[in-house]
């Protein structure tokens, strides 16, 4: 599988995204139609709580090319955060002791090459540190054999990417022989005390369907792949955190192409949750792209929609102005705030 | 095409079937709900087990709906299959057993 970019495909371009999200449809007239929900809750415009995490993307390479992946990340992804981009990342965290936490995304971060300096750095300011790992990265390449080792010893919180305990879903989403090496990795991260309570090392699972719909009960999944992954591997874990899919990237190409897209727009948005909305991560959580750019979230830099404020790059921080800003939202929001809601730390209900 | 029995569209009117009788409508939606809650089964158990009842009464709604929450809540493909494979053997079961009936009746009146 290729990624959108490498394609060709006109969805690499997060406008053209945007364009089909907000194209009206029979069932779901989508302009303004987020607005109004959260309008509707009491919740417009949607603004910042004190802000506690800073989501870093130190950039889009990744060994793997997932099909439900929001970022279109693959091999071909040159896309890196450089050193100084990490510096000015680093210069903020020091002047925002509220903040306590960092959140390295990507891709693959591991393939950043400065990213055991970037982890190493905001340990010693003596922050959270949360790595969302593929957890085939371990098993790329030799010299990444000993990341086990240096999470453990930066105390790095694992968030790791397993759609399914079966092989056949997981693979069907995330490129054939992934279970076995994810399985592979997950007993390496068990072997350094990683999901063991005693160890107090966190190893959190990532849930995310394997199709147009949105996650079971985030407590039943966690039940079943708990006593599985046990039974079949021997493998521990702290919990598990079960994500609906944003549509957009490689997710938006998969329903567009399969018949899907309507549908699931019009579960999302029946499945609208006040409660979820209140508390979508966008509000506490600031998102840096792989060449400073100041986002909402995540899935916000995807779409290339920058923060609404004059403070749009990590060189131009004012906290005073950011948090003085509205967020930004679009008709994909509706992934967060379907159901038991949506986040980067699971349900959020 | 407009002149079908059945209209995928009307699963999602389900619930208007209250707007005819509230009181009755009411009840049996929360009853519904409270069926496949968790409890002695988990709601997944009784998910598959609608699918296969959904089958057995052959009702094109409850088979969309609950392919897609089977499926949904983590049953493989062939786990779903062999829950239809049992209705369908219910069902061919309960037209065979009469047979005995048909027997019975054939010996009785046969010389």
């Amino acid at each position: 599988m290729k990624t959108l970019k490498a394609s060709g495909n006109a969805l690499s371009d997060g406008a053209r995204q945007l364009e089909i999200l907000e194209q009206s449809h029979p069932h779901f007239p989508q302009a303004g139609v987020f607005q109004s929900k959260l309008r509707e809750s009491g919740l417009f415009p949607l603004t910042p709580i004190p802000m506690e995490i800073l989501q870093i993307n130190v950039g889009k390479m990744c060994n793997q090319v997932c099909k439900h992946c929001h970022v279109d990340a693959g091999p071909d992804r040159k896309e890196i955060m450089t050193r100084d981009t990490m510096g000015a990342c680093l210069s903020v965290l020091q002047a925002m002791p509220a903040i306590k936490c960092v959140d390295i995304t990507g891709g693959a971060p591991e393939l950043n090459p400065d990213f055991r300096w970037l982890v190493n750095q905001v340990r010693e300011m003596g922050k959270k540190v949360i790595v969302r790992c593929n957890l085939t990265i371990i098993l790329a390449n030799a010299k990444f054999r000993d990341l086990p080792e240096f999470y453990r010893e930066n105390e790095v919180e694992l968030i790791c990417s397993l759609p399914f305990y079966s092989k056949d879903r997981t693979d069907r989403q995330r490129g054939e022989g992934v279970f076995e090496k994810s399985i592979e990795a997950l007993k390496l991260l068990n072997e350094v005390g990683y999901g063991k309570r005693e160890s107090g090392l966190v190893l959190n699972l990532v849930y995310n369907p394997a199709g147009a719909f949105l996650p079971a009960s985030q407590s039943s999944l966690e039940r079943e792949y708990r006593e599985l992954l046990l039974t079949r591997y021997g493998i521990d874990f702290t919990h598990l955190f079960a994500l609906a899919n944003v549509p957009i990237g490689r997710f938006l190409d998969f329903l567009l192409a399969s018949g899907n897209y309507e549908r699931y727009m019009e579960k999302l948005i029946s499945a609208f949750n006040p409660d979820a909305a209140a508390r979508v991560m966008c509000r506490n959580t600031l998102s840096v792209g792989w060449d400073g750019t100041l986002y909402d979230c995540d899935f916000n830099q995807m779409l290339d929609l920058p923060v609404s404020a004059n403070s749009r790059h990590i060189s131009e921080w004012s906290e005073q102005i950011l948090q003085g800003r509205n967020i930004v939202v679009k008709p994909h929001c509706f992934a967060c705030t379907a159901g038991a809601g949506s986040s980067c730390g699971g349900a959020i209900t | 095409m407009n002149n079908h029995y059945y209209h995928s569209d009307d699963l999602q009117k389900f619930g208007e079937i209250s707007e005819f009788q509230q009181d009755l409508g009411k009840r049996f939606f929360d009853w519904y709900q409270a069926v496949f809650q968790d409890s002695a089964l988990t709601a997944k158990e009784k998910s598959l087990i609608a699918l296969a009842v959904a089958h057995a009464v052959q009702c094109p709604y409850c088979i969309d709906a609950y392919s897609s929450d089977a499926y949904e809540k983590g049953w493989s493909e062939s786990q779903m299959m062999e829950a239809v494979h049992v209705a369908g053997a219910i069902r061919g079961g309960a037209s065979l057993v009469h047979g005995v009936q048909m027997m019975n009746r054939v010996k009785g009146m046969s010389m």
